[in-house]
């Protein structure tokens, strides 16, 4: 299967620090890849600069062969990434329906046209019974799958996602789950999302990535790459890897 | 902040316009001379006040500058009148295309530098102050002794020229301010205004759908101004006087934005309502000061501040989006936090 997204040796400093150094890796067409690491391992900074959000230091990013890196947010999104935030960002007075409605206008110029796609995507993430209801009032889980449908709406050839699921309950992150695995199935999205909740990311990568202190330190099947002591260590230490000498 | 015109305007909304406006055209036919020249200033700042909502309500760029697209746009109508014999009619579209390029340029200057809101707003009100002293010292059109129209008194109406009664002039800004309101609701209903509005929610979310933030905030200035030229060359040939001191004076921005910051920052009628309320009111004042023989000097803009505090600290989002749920016109299904 041919690579839709490649990051080669993307590094980027802030002043001293080393956000992301070298990391290189390829999310495949139809796939879902999940990218891991603890806190400050670089993983937000990763996608600012695939985004365009930030501008990288060093390295590639390209999408289907095509080069990104110097693109506006704006233009990479034309090119086909959409991406959400972590810290949620609805055009808070808008209406669900209208933020989603934004995102559908991207490439659809007619309001009619655009609205009518707006609501399918919002039928997809369930957020239907909600569609005349400002932003502003929702919930935390009904806001991250808004932020989801407003990404969808603008039409990408992969998603990617910002911890879409932090601060859900469990039953609010089996639906996100079920929501994401069914657009995968459907529609053949790719997808590339940034988690901290493990059930969610053995649930739903096909392929996951470790970064530690900015750097790629393992990657793999999701079932093999929990077992791998560097994650182990990165995560809790190396005095819990089984069979370390303490 | 709703929008102030749902998408599926209420039949009772429809007949209050409807009455509304009958009323407003009935105007003329029953009040007198003073009566029809507060209205005429109502019109006109609701107009104004329209214009500017474009900029601020629906794109979220803050100017306090706008007096300088009243400003050009008069001066413009007027020279082409006086010494080149071009009517109001063909003016109006050279001073929409040079407030639009003045608005461009401040536009292009402050956004590709990344100045944003109150920085940005600061340097509005700057292109307004040195227009101003520029016009001061700008003796083609009189410089700061001021340039005039020819002034006749009027019993018949020319209107190709908008040379006549004060009942003409009534019309004419009634009809401009109806079209205002016509254009902003397109405007708020395209595209341009979805983006304008998520662009003044929040800018790199914005970003993130695909939106060029650039090109469309510039779109803002640039249609703001362009739709307030209108005001001034209503101003040149109905006042058929200006002084830099007045046509470029903060004073004036301000006054042009106080109606809709009254009466709803960001919805169509706020603006039109806030003018209606505020013009009034300190027309009111003045009469009851003078009446009661004393000199206050400000009392009208003491009441003005006073009214300012109020609202916001009881109305924040304005008169009319609260009046718009009293009436059963706000068509938004508002959750239980809101």
């Amino acid at each position: 299967m041919s690579d839709l997204l490649s990051v080669e040796a993307l590094s980027k400093r802030f002043r001293g620090l080393r956000a992301v150094h070298e990391v290189s890796f390829s999310v495949p067409e139809h796939r879902i890849v999940g990218l891991i690491g603890p806190n400050g391992a670089g993983k937000t900074t990763t996608f600012n600069l695939i985004a365009g959000a930030l501008a990288p230091d060093a390295g590639r990013v390209q999408l289907a062969g095509r080069d990104l890196v110097g693109l506006r947010p704006d233009q990479v999104c034309a090119a086909g990434i959409a991406r959400t935030f972590q810290l949620v960002k609805p055009f808070a007075e808008l209406t669900v329906e209208d933020n989603v409605l934004v995102g559908a206008l991207h490439r659809r110029r007619r309001v009619a046209d655009a609205r009518a796609h707006a609501r399918a995507v919002i039928e997809r993430v369930e957020l239907g019974p909600l569609a005349r209801r400002r932003a502003a009032s929702l919930t935390l889980p009904d806001r991250k799958r808004l932020e989801l449908a407003k990404a969808l709406a603008t039409e990408p050839r992969i998603l990617l996602l910002d911890e879409v699921m932090a601060g859900l309950r469990p039953t609010e992150t089996d639906r996100m789950v079920g929501v994401l695995r069914a657009l995968n199935r459907d529609t053949g999205m790719a997808i590339l999302l940034i988690e901290h909740v493990m059930r969610a990311v053995m649930a739903l990568s096909d392929h996951v990535i470790v970064l530690d202190q900015g750097e790629k330190i393992s990657e793999g099947a999701p079932a093999d790459v929990v077992r791998d002591p560097r994650v182990i260590a990165c995560y809790l230490g190396p005095d819990h890897v089984p069979g370390a000498v303490a | 902040m709703s929008l102030g015109w749902p998408a599926e305007l209420p039949r009772r909304g429809a007949v209050l316009l409807g009455l509304a406006g009958a009323l407003l055209l009935a105007v003329p036919a029953f009040a007198d001379a003073y009566l029809l020249s507060v209205l005429t200033l109502v019109l006109w700042l609701a107009y104004a006040g329209q214009a500017w909502n474009v900029m601020m309500g629906f794109a979220g760029q803050l100017s306090l500058g706008h007096t300088l697209y009243v400003g050009l746009a008069a001066y413009v109508s007027g020279v082409l009148f006086v010494s080149f014999g071009i009517g109001p009619w063909l003016g109006v579209w050279l001073a929409i295309v040079i407030a639009a390029i003045a608005g461009g340029c401040i536009g292009a200057l402050g956004f590709r530098f990344g100045i944003r809101g109150v920085y940005f707003a600061l340097l509005t009100i700057a292109f307004a102050e040195f227009t101003r002293i520029a016009f001061d010292h700008f003796a083609w059109v009189g410089g700061s002794a001021g340039f005039f129209l020819p002034v006749a008194q009027r019993t018949t109406n020319d209107l190709l020229d908008l040379r006549g009664t004060p009942t003409m002039f009534y019309y004419v800004i009634l009809a401009l301010t109806a079209g205002a309101l016509v254009v902003c609701r397109a405007l708020l209903k395209s595209r341009l205004g979805y983006y304008w509005l998520a662009i003044r929610e929040d800018q790199e979310a914005a970003q993130a759908v695909g939106i060029d933030v650039f090109r469309y905030k510039l779109l803002a200035v640039v249609i703001s101004a362009g739709l307030t030229a209108p005001a001034g060359v209503f101003y040149a040939f109905f006042y058929n006087n200006m002084y830099p001191e007045q046509m470029f004076a903060i004073t004036r921005s301000i006054e042009i934005i106080l109606g809709a910051i009254v009466g709803g920052i960001g919805t169509l009628f706020g603006p039109v309502l806030g003018a209606f309320i505020l013009t009034p009111l300190g027309e009111l004042v003045t009469a009851a000061v003078d009446r009661a023989g004393v000199n206050v000097p400000g009392a009208k803009q003491l009441v003005y501040g006073g009214l300012m505090v109020l609202i916001v600290v009881f109305l924040p989002d304005g008169i009319w989006p609260w009046l718009a749920r009293r009436l059963g016109l706000d068509g938004a299904d508002r959750g239980p936090s809101s």
